[in-house]
């Protein structure tokens, strides 16, 4: 009998231990990443560091702007190529596809979303990137690069390899799991209210358009939010195909950098203790960025759909 | 009649619209697929699986190193990670319920599930390496298994709580202390959604590169001691396609279908244990 009062009491404190360890390894890396990116903190401050374009080891001259600028842009345009696309891919796997369709269509999206993501980035490299020089480059010169203003940013010739290519690239890695999230909150829609709006003579765009939208619209803008989540801190897909130039590019098609590529590149290369705070100090701001956009579309959006 | 010949031209226009964006994001997953099978399945052979790592510019030598090293370093991250994410799971689900404590455990380890991977790196290699002084294969599987944790958290706390409390409240009136009715009732009827999260937390960890670029790093030779740096398929594959040799570059691909394949099974297993659990 003592011996299962003991055995108990243990259980329920080691149970407990582990649950605060969550917390602690939580609370841990954001002091840690804190600490070592103090040295630059210190340094350069906030504003001048998420200023300042220059980053240049040799000189030990580190600014945030370009690796943050490239993390921002690539997210951005992903984002915006892939929720059309996601959404297109649920409203046809919940509304138009034969039944027999579906469910191996669906599984085959969600093992999609399954393989790593470095393989992303080596299909980029080895495939893609020559495909842009070759394909996509004159295509893009010949049209949205004749515009008066925005065609400086459609400009330039390059190996294939630079912001656009790797924001394409970071699009149909979140892909499947943006569409994934947009099925799931379209499926959660109940078929009374769909049937009621077809017994109105309603047509399936007028279904989709005023019931089911309406009627999922957090689940995916939550889900929309997780994406870009997820594209903030992707590395692998874009490291490949970046090219790693610290500088904010004039155009979309020239090399570029962003957080998580200068951290894969730079990291074991860093000889200084500037050098290495300095990087710290990017991975704080990521982490900040992705807890961020985490909380809002977790405890926002998500939390609302699930009660 | 003019107003539903236009609303049935619209329709008609968007279901034609994303039927056409399915077809496309389609085709370019498939032919990321087919580019992995075509290239990967052409430079596989036995020697890629069993050969030491080849010298620069040499055509000869394989994988052996990374595969095991790859191994190594997902088990043991499954060894820290399980114990502790069921444990914090049960918390959660059995003692903690819907505490304030309970469901601020719950809210940061969901946060933690989507931190870059990149930066769990990063905080390894100043708790760890840096410390050190060394790059090391424990060092990888620390950080894997911190990807791991809010994973089997998650799950086993929604498993555990689908377990009916009359189950609960049956062996309480027999006697049984909390830890017995947890360990023989609740885990028991528990037990295969919680193998189907751990092993689904396993594929998603098996196929990261990033946490382990600059904590257990590379290693030329076969070693199986996780003190040293040590080579896993990710990082290899990184540093292979990266190269300018035809031969490592093939050696990338190999180690991509391989991987693929690791991890897609480990997922689909999952998927089979979750299935035969829902239809019994």
């Amino acid at each position: 009998m003592r011996k299962d009062f003991l055995a108990d009491w243990s259980f329920g404190k080691i149970a407990l231990l582990s649950a605060i360890a969550v917390v602690v390894i939580l609370v841990a890396l954001f002091i840690v990443l804190y600490r070592e990116s103090s040295l630059a903190i210190s340094t350069f401050g906030v504003w001048k560091f998420v200023t300042s374009t220059v980053w240049n080891p040799p000189l030990e001259k580190f600014g945030g702007a370009p690796a943050i600028f490239g993390t921002i842009v690539s997210t951005i345009i992903s984002i915006a190529i892939a929720v059309p696309v996601a959404i297109g891919i649920a409203i046809f796997l919940t509304e138009i596809a034969p039944h027999f369709l579906r469910t191996p269509v669906g599984v085959a999206i969600e093992l999609l979303a399954a393989i790593p993501s470095i393989i992303y980035g080596m299909w980029g490299l080895f495939f893609f990137a020559p495909f842009m020089r070759d394909k996509v480059q004159p295509i893009i010169h010949a049209t949205l690069g004749k515009f008066p203003v925005i065609g400086q940013w459609f400009s330039g010739y390059t190996p294939g390899i630079g912001l656009l290519t790797a924001s394409i690239v970071l699009s149909i890695m979140i892909l499947p799991f943006t569409a994934a999230i947009a099925r799931d909150s379209f499926k959660m829609v109940p078929d009374i209210l769909k049937e009621s709006a077809y017994a109105l003579g309603a047509t399936k765009w007028d279904v989709m358009k005023d019931v089911v939208i309406p009627y999922a619209k957090l689940g995916v803008i939550g889900g929309i939010i997780l994406s870009l989540g997820r594209a903030l801190g992707e590395t692998m897909a874009v490291t490949f195909v970046m090219g790693n130039q610290p500088v904010i590019p004039k155009s979309l098609l020239e090399p570029a950098t962003s957080i998580t590529v200068t951290l894969a590149n730079e990291f074991t290369e860093a000889d200084t203790d500037l050098y290495l705070s300095s990087l710290f100090y990017l991975a704080l701001i990521l982490f900040v960025m992705s807890f961020i956009v985490i909380v809002v579309g977790k405890f926002l959006f998500l939390k609302k759909v699930e009660r | 009649m003019d107003a539903f010949k236009k609303r049935k031209i619209i329709n008609n226009f968007v279901l034609v619209l994303s039927t056409l964006a399915a077809l496309l994001g389609l085709i370019w997953l498939f032919w990321i697929l087919g580019t992995l099978l075509y290239k990967g399945l052409g430079s596989l052979s036995l020697e890629v699986i069993l050969g030491d790592p080849p010298a620069p510019g040499d055509n000869h030598g394989g994988l052996k190193h990374a595969i095991v090293g790859q191994t190594l370093i997902v088990l043991t991250a499954a060894v820290i990670g399980i114990p502790l994410g069921i444990l914090a799971g049960t918390y959660l689900s059995e003692y903690g319920k819907s505490s304030r404590i309970a469901n601020i455990v719950r809210d940061l380890s969901d946060i933690m599930m989507s931190i870059p991977s990149i930066v769990v790196g990063t905080f390894i290699y100043a708790l760890m390496v840096k410390p050190l002084g060394h790059f090391s294969g424990l060092a990888g599987s620390l950080s894997l298994a911190i990807m791991m944790i809010p994973i089997i958290v998650r799950t086993t706390d929604d498993m555990l709580r689908m377990v009916p409390p009359e189950l609960r409240e049956a062996a309480y009136a027999l006697g049984a202390t909390k830890f017995r009715v947890i360990k023989d009732v609740v885990y028991r009827a528990a037990i295969t959604g919680i193998i189907t999260g751990v092993i689904l937390s396993v594929a998603r960890i098996g196929g990261e590169t990033a946490p382990l670029l600059f904590t257990s790093f590379n290693n030329n030779f076969f070693t199986l001691n996780m003190l040293q740096p040590m080579a896993s398929l990710t990082v290899t594959m990184y540093d292979y396609a990266m190269s300018p040799y035809k031969y490592w570059q093939e050696l990338a691909w190999a180690a991509a279908i391989l991987l693929t394949f690791g991890v897609l099974g480990t997922n689909i297993l999952g998927r089979i244990v979750a299935h035969y659990k829902f239809k019994k």
